[in-house]
Order: C-alpha cells, then structure tokens, then sequence
C-alpha cells in the first residue's frame, strides 16, 4: 500500500491550514457563503439537512487497519460512533460540528488520510476494483496507476474549478468491476499484440440525470501518456463544458454536443502542445510507484477441502457468496457485507470498524478495501482460516451472506440526510431487505442488483441496477420509479423506465412481483439480468400494473 | 516597509498599477436566439463583444492602455508607434476564443501584457486560458488576472501561467499575498514549477 513521503505529508499537513484558516476567515464574514462553498466542498465538507457532512477519501478504496481505526476513533468522538461507506469507496460522517472539522481533518492527517476534492467541481477521488492485486483476471494492477493520478489531480492548479465534478477510473482485469464506461474517463489498462503496456480510454460516460455510456476516445494509449492525454481531455471540457446550466455541465453533455469526432479533434490538438512535455510518466516513476504495491508476503498455503464444514450451511452459504477467487493458490478475497438486515446499505458502526482493523491484521496483512458496492473487503485470506475469521465476524453482524444478491442493495443516503433528495431511499432498502429475509429463497433467486438513488444525482447508481429505484418528487412527496435491465462491467447498459412511479408501501410487494416473473420465466441456470434481456421488460410491466395476460 | 495603495500584486510583491484598462461600452442589445449548429461559444451560453461595442468604445490618445482585443485589432494600424513604444496591451474574457484574433496581430510577444477578465472567481476557465497562452501561443510576458480575483484562487493562478494580479476592490491585496503561499511542493509539473515533485525532489 502507499505510504507518504515528506512531500506527501507536508502537502496534507499545509491543506489543514490552509483550511482551518479558510474556515475561519468565514466564520470572521472575511468570505461570503458563496466564496466559502467552492472552499469548503473541495475539502469534503456539505452543509446538510441536520448539520454538516465530511466526506473523507479513501483513495481507490485501499485503508490499512491502522486507518480504518482511525475512522473509527474519529466516528466515536466527533460523530455518533458510525461512518457511511459510499459508492465512490469513500466514507462520510453525517454529524460532526462545523467548527470540529479541522480537527478532524487535523487528526486524519496522522495517519495519512486527507477529504480534498472529495466534492466540489474537480477532479475527484480515483476509484477502481475492489479485488485489484487479488484477483486473477488481471491484466496490469490498478493502484500504482490510480496512485500516479491521484498524485497528479491533487490541486491541479489547471482543473481546480470545472464546470462540474471530474470522475476518473481505472481497471486492468478482463471483468471490468470498476464502472470504466460510467466514468467522466474511464481508463482500461491491458496489454496489446507485443506486450506492452496500454490504456483503452472511454470519456464522457456517466450516471446521473442524463446517463450515458462513454465512447471510446483512444482504443491504445501508450502508458506514458496517461497524464498528458488526461490534461488534454480535462483543457477541452474545462474550456467548453456548460457554465450556464449545471445539470448540462458534466463532459458527457459537452462530448454529445460535439460527437465523439470533433471532440476528439479538439483534445488531439491541445495534446500535441504537451506531449512529451514534464509530466509524461517514466518506468523509473512508474516502477517507484509501483514498489509499494507489490504482493504481501503469501505463505506457500494448500487449498483446502473445504468439504468438511459442507453440513455448515450457513458457512457454505458465505462461503460462496462473500468470497472471491484469488489469485494465489490457497488463498480468497472476503468480502464483509454492510448490508444486513436494518443497517442502512454502507453504515459502518465504530464498533463494527475496529473489529474489522482487527480482522485485518489477523488475516489479510492489515490492509482492506471498499467496495463500490459499499461492502468491506479483506482481499488477501488464507483459506485455512476462513472459518475462524467467519466466526470473528459473525460477532459483528458482518457476515450476511448476502453479496451479489438481491438484498445487498447499493443505496445512497437519500432524504434521512442529503439535502439534495426528493425522497428517502434507506427506508425503501430496509423494507425490501425484510420482505426478503429467507437466506434460502436469495441464494435460489441469485445474482441481482438492486440500486436506490434518492434523486437524479444517481449517487445509489440506480441506472446501471438489474431493478433502479429512483426517488423522484410529485407535488411534494416521495415517490419511486423503477427500472430494469440497467447492468454493469464490459456489458454495461442503462435501465428502462417500467412505468408510473409507486409509493414507499408499494415498493417492496412491486420487486416482489417482478421477481415472481423473472422465478417463473427463466430458463435452467438463467440469471435475472439475463432473463430481462431476453424476455424483455414487457412481462415484468404487466404483472407489476396488473395487467396481466 | 513603506506599503503602497494598491490592488495590483506583481510576482510577489504590491505594486502601483500604470495601466489603463479600457472597458467596452455597455449597450443593450436585443438577445437573439440562434438555431443550428453547435457552436462552441454558444454551448458555454455567453456572448462575445457585439460589433457595435467595438466601435464605439473610446480610449485616451497617450499612456499606456489594456484595450479589448477585438479593439485592439480594429485600431492596429493607428496605434502602430504606441506599440512599439510598450504602450499597448489587450485583455479579453475567460470565455472568448482568441485563436483567430491572434492571427492577425502578429508576434504576441510586441505586447508587454495581457490581461484576462474573470467575472465569478469560481470560473476555472482562465487557468486553461493562462496555460494556453503560455505553451500554445508562446507568450512570455506580464500575463494578468482581473475582475473577480480573491486570494484563495491565486496559488492556482500562479501555477497556470499568471505573475500579476489585479485584487478585487473591496478585498485587502496584502492579504491576498498569502494565497500564494499555500502549498510549497506540489505533485504536478506546471508553469511556474515546470517539472513533477519526483523529477524535481528524489523521492
Ligand atoms: S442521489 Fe441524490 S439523494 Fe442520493 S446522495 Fe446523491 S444527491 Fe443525495
């Protein structure tokens, strides 16, 4: 994992005083709401419904245990002793005073964490796989180059106020578990014909009020390009992008205005004025950054027979759902779901998170990710101990043997605390979560997404959920819509609208019904996704409006 | 330290301002919605000086002045000697494409400043505007920033490409000072640091 250098650190260390003096400077009327807004949101810090929201990053979802205690310390004495893991794997705290915040920020700093740009209109934090370095469809490993980005988007003097937030990912597996085609620019490392190193570069996809797949800008970027290429891109849309209309502000707007062509024209063009110019990358920078990701030390550990525990059908059950192949002999990637029954999707109890430090540093050389899915991730397992770690985590409600069904519903905060909602979508997850509590009945209905987004800003990724949920508000009240079909990874596609939005009540018995029809429509083996696609969404509709044939 | 009265920061230090910025008449023109094609300018929503503004702005006969660009093409040839003496400069907005303008005035470099007009502090397009000026057209000299300039912005200006910073009237330009300070080692190369922390510290 990454660790900071002096250069690191002082940056970080100078941020929480430029900041602290910038808050001041505020409550001292020396800068106008408006003038503070662009300051404090670029450091994290929303003013919500009930007081305000730190959003902490946690950069491509890697913590160490040391860190996720932190959180947790953080959580008890500042917060009401929980944290919110998001979809962008970063974690926020809905409660903590406004004049506490440079003490956080303050406190985070020991232990080499940060909340810049993890809001405003910039470029924010780099997400990528869950499962990178661990998984054995991969390619090239993701983080040193998410890394490389990350340090190069830290106040990037050129990009500091776009017109709009800025979303980079990356992958560098066969499967694709990091949304790339949902990104502002979504990068694709692999190896071409020869072997070497490139970058497949997808730009202007995105969620949100207008969702859009990215087009392919560049099939085969030559790695040390990534930097420049990305500036070119990010001078054009800085340039170009709406400032009149925010909900016309993202890239995707500006790249379909300009189609795929001229658009690309443009960026080629200011690319030629810096390509090869300082900030191209080297293989001596490449490998030092790559130096600290390099595989922990594994034990020569057997693949065990795993048979014995098969009249454990709650282990086996975890077993098959929370674990993930790896790609050392002998060992998994666990995953730890923050999605039982009456959690709200992503909440982490500062109880829950030491127990999870301490997980970490008996079992997968104390480190772990967060999941877009907002789920915990040990990545590194020997297999021998996955039923003592099993148990240790059972403890702590962390083993709903749930990921990848349909109650591991991905869901935003909703109108409990965003001030942004047309409706509350916490409440609409935990009812579907309870109509659905026999263990039994998900593993036979299997994989299926369910994401819930509280309004148009699509932070729940309802459009790329095989069922989206989306509050939406009519004449003052919540209500929620729904789509199928929506999917992501290499297949990524965006819902369809079924029809009229429903009540809160309405909503679990309305899933309900649309997987009675997928239980009864599907062919041996056939995944819900895949049912929808080839039976389409007509049957779903006229069961779920009662107009059945 | 004696200070001087002024809202003008060159490089690091407060100086008195000796140019005349020469603004473009206001005029009420009837907005006219056009259809077609997508026209860059038009996708950002905002207007480019109208001919008749360029006409009829005024600007004194001696000293030296900031005129709009469009203006400064217009009055190119009339304004030849002052050119050369240093007197002339030209400004225009965050949002005006200045490509083809600069076509036709020649080696940018006879101007010892240009000046780019920024409305709302929170509108990043000047960065790209001073970069370009920089590395794509080559521009060397006094690069400014005026209009809605605030001391929180000025660390970013200085690194894309600004040494001179007109301070909004109602805010304290020593304070502003500061925001050039904020961050001693940045990661990424940029103008005023032209290479990345790990080519430029062994990390
Ligand atoms: S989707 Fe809307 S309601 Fe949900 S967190 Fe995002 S902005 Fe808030």
């Amino acid at each position: 994992m990454y660790k900071y250098d002096q250069i690191d650190q002082k940056l970080v260390d100078e941020r929480v005083n430029q900041y602290s003096d910038q808050l001041h400077r505020y409550l001292n009327k020396e800068l106008s709401d408006e003038e503070f807004r662009p300051l404090r949101l670029q450091n994290g810090l929303y003013i919500q419904r009930h007081a305000p929201m730190l959003r902490v990053a946690i950069p491509y979802g890697m913590l160490s245990s040391k860190q996720l205690r932190k959180l947790a310390d953080i959580a008890d004495k500042f917060d009401r002793g929980y944290g919110h893991f998001s979809t962008r794997q970063n974690i926020q705290f809905n409660w903590p005073k406004l004049e506490n915040t440079p003490k956080i920020l303050k406190e985070l700093a020991e232990v080499e964490m940060h909340a810049i740009q993890t809001s405003g209109n910039c470029i924010r934090n780099i997400t990528t796989d869950q499962f990178a370095g661990a998984t054995p469809d991969e390619i090239i490993d993701p983080r040193y180059i998410a890394e490389i980005i990350r340090q190069w988007s830290t106040f990037h003097p050129e990009f500091a106020l776009l017109p709009r937030k800025f979303k980079i990912s990356v992958t560098g597996s066969a499967k694709d578990r990091a949304l790339v085609q949902a990104h502002d620019i979504g990068l694709e490392f692999s190896k071409n014909t020869i072997g070497k190193m490139v970058i497949k570069v997808w730009v202007g996809g995105g969620l949100g009020r207008t969702p859009v797949i990215g087009s392919v800008i560049r099939e085969e970027l030559e790695w040390q390009h990534i930097l420049t290429y990305c500036e070119a891109i990010l001078r054009v849309y800085n340039l170009y992008g709406r400032r009149d209309n925010m909900y016309k502000a993202r890239i995707k707007i500006l790249v379909k205005a300009l189609g795929i062509d001229e658009f690309r024209r443009l960026v080629e063009k200011e690319w030629a004025f810096i390509k090869d110019g300082p900030n191209t990358i080297d293989e001596k920078e490449l490998n030092r950054v790559a130096s600290f990701f390099t595989a922990p030390d594994y034990k020569k550990s057997k693949s065990i027979n795993l048979d014995k525990f098969i009249d454990n059908k709650h282990f086996v059950k975890w077993l098959s759902r929370n674990t993930h192949s790896h790609k050392i002999k002998g060992y998994r990637s666990v995953t730890l779901s923050l999605k039982a029954n009456h959690n709200a999707p992503g909440d982490a109890t500062a109880k829950q998170m030491h127990a999870v430090a301490e997980l970490a540093d008996k079992y997968s050389f104390s480190e772990l990710r967060v999941s877009h899915e907002q789920n915990l991730i040990l990545a590194d397992v020997e297999e021998s101990q996955l039923y003592e770690l099993w148990e240790q985590a059972k403890l702590y409600n962390l083993t709903t043997p749930n990921i990848g069904l349909l109650t591991d519903i991905i869901c935003c905060p909703g109108g409990d605390f965003c001030s942004l909602a047309n409706a509350k979508s916490i409440p609409i997850a935990e009812s579907i979560q309870t109509l659905f509590d026999d263990m039994d009945y998900l593993h036979d209905i299997g994989d299926i997404s369910l994401n819930i987004s509280g309004c148009m800003n699509a932070c729940g990724h309802h459009h790329v959920g095989h069922i989206g949920v989306l509050g939406v508000d009519k004449d003052g009240s919540e209500w929620y819509q729904v789509t199928l079909g929506g999917d992501q990874g290499n297949n990524a596609s965006i819902g369809k609208v079924i029809g009229p939005s429903f009540s809160s009540e309405e909503m679990p018995i309305v899933v309900k019904k649309i997987i009675d029809v997928y239980v009864q429509q599907r062919h041996e083996g056939e995944l819900f996704i895949d049912c929808v696609k080839r039976i389409g969404i007509e049957p779903f509709k006229s069961r779920v409006y009662g107009d059945e044939v | 330290m004696t200070t001087i009265k002024s809202q003008l920061i060159y490089d690091k230090t407060i100086i008195k301002d000796e140019w005349l910025t020469i603004e473009l008449p206001k005029i009420n023109v009837e907005v006219k919605k056009q259809a077609g094609k997508v026209v860059l300018f038009k996708l950002t929503g905002e207007e480019y000086p109208t001919e008749e503004q360029v006409n009829k702005a005024v600007f004194p006969s001696s000293g030296k002045i900031l005129l709009h660009l469009k203006v400064l093409i217009k009055h190119q040839e009339l304004l030849k000697n002052r050119i050369k003496n240093q007197d002339i400069g030209f400004w225009f907005a965050t949002h005006e494409e200045i490509e083809d303008s600069l076509l036709l005035l020649g080696d940018i470099n006879q101007f010892p400043l240009i000046a780019v007009n920024i409305e709302k502090f929170s509108d990043g397009r000047i960065f790209s505007r001073g970069k370009q000026l920089r590395i794509k057209y080559g521009f060397n000299k006094t690069l400014r920033a005026f209009g809605d300039v605030l001391r929180d912005q000025l660390f970013f200006l200085k690194r894309s490409g600004f040494n001179s910073y007109l301070i909004r009237k109602d805010r304290d330009a020593i304070d502003a000072l500061k925001g050039l300070n904020d961050f001693s080692n940045p990661y990424q190369g940029a103008l005023d640091t032209i290479n990345p922390a790990w080519k430029r510290i062994k990390r």
